[in-house]
């Protein structure tokens, strides 16, 4: 089999190799960063230059970041932080777009404390409306959730917009940012923003860590509770290693960012007028935009008519081509895109969208090796049969 | 051949898979999600999360592609519904029939070769066996394990396409290969009940989808009404345990369900000797190879462990479409209309039908 060709970045991209460097530097030092004897002290001070370069990259102090063991674990924090610490409001705004990380506490809050949650409209490129969030914000909401930039169609949201309002209506305001760091500017000082999300392994680091930036006066309850690490906030031996990664991760991130953005979009423009004009039955879901820091420059969400996404994701494995359809349940079974649906996409439609989205590592071969196999894979997809239509989702 | 393996997560589609692959074929390993049971844990039933782990690491252990296909929509369609409507009815289905009918060997089946794939392969228990005249299934080697009787509805395109490489085998040797071939499935349990029913209790699971419909159990012979029931779909021809009588049998004599009236909500019990039937009339004939003419003489099997009984069938016109009469050489007791008679020359599977009504 040929090797793969990987477009499949949003789930997780390479590690970068100065980050795989200083994390097994710093694992090979023994030293609890909490310590008070010298080899504490010097995984501490691994910690607070991590911490200081992260700060620096996203425009806020060190003592806005908060380390934690990734995104999903950034956002819970903040979504159940924020609401277990209002528990007299009872309501909650999140744009029906988030990933599963930010809507799925938020359905646990409703479901398990009674709490409510109110979604507002987005349009059909997948853009949260306004006005349809300012008319959701009352006293009643204890927390308003939007993401920086979706990361399967690739439209950027209001944010500033977003967060000034909030801010005016005295809300706190949480934006999951991980997949928008790195790809195009993000600034975590946005008056009104309370707090932001952040994902290492999006950005070249490992695994297994991430970080909560947070407004020093924002009142969250923590998850996790024990040594008190992190200001009270995340308790746990801090990782220093991982911690040393993302901290160069996210210094060559953002250092890299415009360069990164107008490489990827190039890529990302051809991909998506070959695939579009070489195949019939395609378009492309979310915002078409073609500069670099309106839309995420690398993720392009196509529908294929007349197929399903998975049985084009297996023809496409085959041929050795990494991708992704929206999501899948935890045995394995890929599920129509709750983004796509969101957008007033029917269930059809959004079966049949596949996600491709380019990296760092991405070239114009891949690009050309994707645009060989994919007429003849969307034939035979076509001819293994048409979508079931989904009674219920 | 590129051949597609049905992976249920337990041992023998695990073992079929691994000879197949053996064989020099491009195996795809993928597991069917039939019943969206999530909340089931534990590998008694099929389809659980748990399944669908072990069958993925058997394609680890084998290291083949896998894949989980999502075909709950048409197993509640063909395969759920069609239980409930069938006991709704008063007859007894056989679940696993209609899912090899119509997903397993049809939409699986027809998925796959759309998709490229040459062939399909399960760990069920049968032998497929080509002629100059054609391919045969017969029941496997292990009479125990033998499941020819539940692809008895299985017709030659079908079976075309199929591959059940444990056939020759015997069910301990392949438990023994699995652990040989490094398969952690290899000391997994057999499931036995109805995947969708992993707990075993039909009657209760009809019961939340039927709800209690009362009515009264009669005497068949007497007219004497003997007690109430909750529900017909709760009782099969045959039956004997599960009636609770008020009314208590003469010394000695057993009773037995030998009829059911959905219409009136009526259990009808008597002796066994009023279970006797001597002639079966089945409807929807399948054929395995090429259709029976006339008049046939061979053996019919009407349960999935019972045995073969020499039987006359005659194929004949109706109004309502082809049918089978199955005159039986010897009285059978127990024959639950909806199951299916499977017909056997032999060890060759012939064909089949769906037990329509019976007569003493």
């Amino acid at each position: 089999m040929s090797s793969q060709v990987y477009l499949d970045h949003a789930a997780t991209t390479f590690l970068r190799p100065e980050a795989q460097e200083v994390w097994l530097e710093t694992a090979s030092q023994v030293g609890n960063p909490s310590s008070l004897h010298r080899a504490g002290r010097l995984a501490r001070r691994v910690v607070e230059e991590a911490r200081e370069q992260i700060a620096a990259a996203l425009h806020v102090r060190p003592s806005e970041v908060v380390f934690t063991a990734g995104g999903t674990e950034a956002d819970n924090l903040a979504i159940k932080g924020a609401a277990w610490a209002s528990p007299e409001r009872r309501t909650i705004v999140c744009s029906p777009i988030e990933h599963h990380a930010v809507l799925d506490p938020v359905e646990w809050l409703v479901e398990r404390e009674g709490r409510r949650v109110q979604y507002p409209r987005v349009d059909t490129i997948g853009r949260v409306d306004i006005d349809s969030v300012m008319e959701l914000l009352d006293n009643d909401v204890a927390l308003c959730t939007v993401m920086w930039a979706n990361n399967e169609i690739g439209t950027v949201q209001p944010i500033a917009e977003i967060a000034d309002a909030c801010r005016s209506a005295g809300i706190p305001f949480h934006t999951d940012a991980v997949q928008a760091v790195g790809m195009i500017p993000v600034d975590a000082a946005l008056p009104g923003l309370t707090s932001l999300a952040v994902s290492g392994h999006k950005i070249g680091a490992p695994v297994g860590v991430g970080a909560l930036i947070v407004d020093r006066d924002a009142r969250l309850e923590p998850l996790l509770h024990g040594g008190g690490q992190e200001r009270d906030l995340r308790s746990g031996t801090i990782d220093a290693a991982g911690i040393a990664a993302l901290g160069v991760a996210m210094e060559h991130a953002i250092r890299d960012q415009v360069e990164l953005a107008a490489r990827l979009t190039v890529l990302r423009v051809n991909l998506v007028e070959r695939v579009l004009s070489r195949i019939s039955g395609t378009r492309l879901q979310g915002d078409a935009g073609v500069k670099p820091s309106e839309r995420l420059p690398g993720n392009a969400a196509i529908t294929f008519d007349d197929c399903e996404g998975d049985a084009l994701l297996m023809l496409l494995d085959a041929a050795g081509i990494a991708c992704s359809t929206g999501s899948a349940c935890t045995s394995g079974v890929p599920e129509p895109s709750h983004v796509l649906l969101a957008m007033g996409v029917d269930a059809m439609t959004a079966r049949g969208t596949l996600r491709f989205s380019l990296g760092r590592d991405s070239t114009q071969a891949d690009v050309d090796a994707l645009l060989e196999v994919l007429p003849e894979v969307v034939d035979r997809a076509r001819r293994a049969g048409r979508p079931r239509i989904a009674s219920s989702t | 051949m590129r051949v597609l393996a049905a992976l249920s997560g337990g041992v023998d589609s695990a073992v079929a898979a691994a000879r197949i692959q053996d064989d020099g074929h491009e195996v795809v390993g993928v597991h069917l999600a039939l019943a969206r049971a999530d909340h089931v844990s534990g590998s008694r039933g099929c389809c659980s999360a748990d399944d669908a782990r072990d069958a993925r690491r058997v394609a680890d252990t084998l290291d083949i592609p896998f894949y989980v296909w999502d075909m709950h929509e048409e197993f509640t369609e063909s395969v759920m519904q069609n239980f409930i409507a069938e006991y709704q009815a008063g007859h007894t289905p056989n679940p696993c029939l209609r899912c090899n009918e119509s997903i397993k060997f049809s939409a699986v089946l027809d998925r796959a070769l759309g998709l490229g794939f040459d062939a399909v392969c399960t760990g069920h228990y049968a032998r497929l066996i080509d002629t100059a005249t054609g391919r045969q299934l017969h029941r496997a080697v292990d009479p125990a394990k033998d499941q020819s009787y539940v692809l008895g509805v299985l017709q030659a395109d079908q079976l075309a396409y199929s591959m059940f490489p444990l056939g020759g085998s015997i069910k301990d040797d392949v438990r023994t290969e699995a652990e040989q071939r490094g398969l952690l499935v290899a000391s997994k349990p057999d499931s036995h009940d109805i995947c969708f029913i992993p707990d075993g209790d039909t009657t209760g699971w009809l019961r939340e989808r039927l709800g209690e419909q009362p009515g009264d159990i009669v005497d068949a012979e007497s007219g004497e009404r003997l007690g109430s029931h909750q529900g017909t779909y709760g009782f099969t021809i045959g039956q004997r345990r599960g009636l609770a009588l008020t009314t208590p049998a003469a010394e000695g004599e057993r009773r037995y369900v030998v009829d059911v009236d959905v219409a009136t909500s009526t259990v009808f019990v008597g002796s066994a000797e009023l279970l006797g039937i001597r002639v079966i009339d089945a409807i929807e004939p399948r054929w395995t190879e090429v259709p029976i003419e006339g008049s046939w003489e061979g053996s019919v099997q009407v349960r999935a462990h019972g045995d073969a009984l020499p039987a006359t069938v005659t194929v004949a016109a109706t109004a309502s479409g082809i049918a089978l009469r199955i005159e039986l050489h010897e009285a059978l007791r127990g024959v639950a209309p909806g199951q299916a008679a499977v017909l056997y020359d032999g060890t060759r599977v012939v064909g089949s039908g769906t037990i329509h009504s019976t007569t003493p």
